[in-house]
């Protein structure tokens, strides 16, 4: 656009600030009642969503279960998730049909290869053993990192894995470790992947520092959640 | 914005985004998306469709108000209208399957810097009648989509062995990872350009080489 082109041509009166405000203010106010009212409308769509996918994963960690409870463990105590008095850890009590505790499901968390790896895993107070684990969020290679998802072999790890605590009751007896693919030893050990050292080091210290601090603090909570069916 | 540059449907209108001006592989628009989200079929297609979703109701809207829409803030009322539509299918996506909105992750929301979009609105939508900005809105979605779809099939085929994730060279096969991470996006967009442009080099040489023989009978 140049200016000689400009000039030679009549401009068009400047647009006043009014329409200009105004035509910007009608299409943002159609925006936010088209948002909000999508947004009301998806809502429990959502929320069904994701209540289906965490109760899958939870049943899938706790074999055997079909129901399931929610408890928020705070530092003043283990509350039913609906009247924690405080955020806090989440803790997923689930029960057979006999209405039975089956064990209970926890999150747990840690740095991984390629960002956070994020794992619901299933404790069974009788075995006092990890009976189940499932990735729930994970950016790990394809093909290398994504076998913690992938490998039966080592997902058939945490079938039985040993998570007693020392006779003190402070933390675990032994820490969780994930030793090289074809070392497992003892029933703490997690025998690791070849290729995807990283990835498979994170799943054992992740669950390692869960079930360390965790696990203690539920001690005294466990004839509570055994009643909450 | 003068009504005399608004066009006439014709069937050129809708294939126009498929072929000729094929938002990805001609006019080579929104690579973040054709490259970060087609490592398979069914990745693919949601982003497709839901660009096209975007594409097709954000161009449609700015037709409807292009003769209200002030030049001097055009570009802020198409972004406004263009992330709405985008937040809309993101809650849609959100509701119809979690295991997509989570395969998609921040692409979704990534839809509203698709300069594609903002593209047709500014060079088509502002400037033509509804019903004519549908349906060319309607053939660059497609064209989007299907060259989605492109990247998307020989990702998959190649990077896990299965189509829509059903196994397809069986038990032997080594899945080329690399098909998979980011590079395997170049590699694939990099292959389907260079058959595109062979294929438009062909044509060109079949009609100069007619055109010559056609100018030889001539005399």
């Amino acid at each position: 656009m140049s200016t000689t082109q400009t000039s030679s041509v009549a401009r068009p009166a400047p647009t006043s600030s009014f329409r200009l405000v105004g035509t910007l203010g009608l299409i943002a106010l159609f925006s936010g009642l088209l948002v909000v009212s999508v947004f009301e409308f998806t809502k429990p769509y959502i929320e069904e969503n994701q209540r289906r996918a965490l109760e899958a994963a939870v049943f899938q960690v706790v074999p055997g279960a079909v129901s399931r409870q929610d408890y928020v463990l705070t530092a003043e105590g283990l509350f039913p998730a609906a009247e924690a008095p405080a955020p806090g850890q989440r803790v997923f009590a689930a029960y057979d049909a006999e209405g039975s505790l089956r064990g209970i499901a926890l999150q747990a968390s840690a740095r991984g290869y390629a960002d956070v790896i994020r794992v619901l895993y299933g404790y069974d107070p009788s075995c006092e053993c990890i009976i189940g684990m499932t990735v729930l969020e994970t950016r790990e290679t394809p093909g290398l990192g994504d076998k913690i998802e992938t490998d039966a072999r080592f997902v058939a790890n945490f079938e039985r894995l040993d998570a007693r605590l020392n006779p003190t009751g402070t933390g675990l007896a032994n820490a969780i470790v994930t030793v090289k693919q074809g070392h497992k030893e003892q029933p703490w050990e997690i025998d690791g992947i070849t290729g995807a050292t990283i990835s498979a080091n994170a799943i054992g210290r992740m669950l390692s520092d869960s079930a360390d601090t965790v696990l203690p603090r539920l001690v005294p909570y466990w004839t509570v959640l055994e009643g909450g069916a | 914005m003068a009504a005399n540059t608004e066009k006439p449907i014709t069937l050129d209108t809708f294939l126009i985004g498929l072929w000729r001006e094929n938002p990805v592989f001609v006019m080579l628009l929104g690579m973040c998306p054709v490259l970060a989200v087609t490592n398979s079929v069914v990745n693919a297609l949601a982003m497709g469709l839901a660009t096209t979703f975007v594409l097709l109701c954000s161009t449609a809207l700015v037709a409807l108000l292009r003769r209200h829409i002030p030049k001097e803030v055009r570009i802020a009322s198409y972004i406004v209208i263009i992330a709405t539509f985008v937040t809309v299918v993101d809650y849609l996506i959100h509701a119809i399957s979690l295991e997509i909105y989570q395969a998609l992750g921040a692409f979704i929301q990534l839809i509203v810097a698709n300069c594609m979009i903002l593209g047709r609105a500014e060079a088509f939508a502002s400037r033509n009648r509804v019903s004519t900005t549908v349906v060319n809105s309607l053939g660059m979605g497609i064209g989007f989509t299907i060259a989605l779809l492109c990247l998307g099939s020989v990702r998959e085929l190649l990077g896990a062995g299965t189509l829509l994730g059903i196994p397809v060279f069986g038990e032997g096969f080594e899945p080329w990872i690399i098909m998979l991470l980011p590079p395997g996006g170049f590699f694939v967009l990099g292959a389907w350009l260079l058959l595109f442009a062979w294929v438009k080099e062909r044509q060109l040489k079949q009609k100069t080489a007619d055109a010559g023989e056609a100018g030889v009978h001539a005399r």
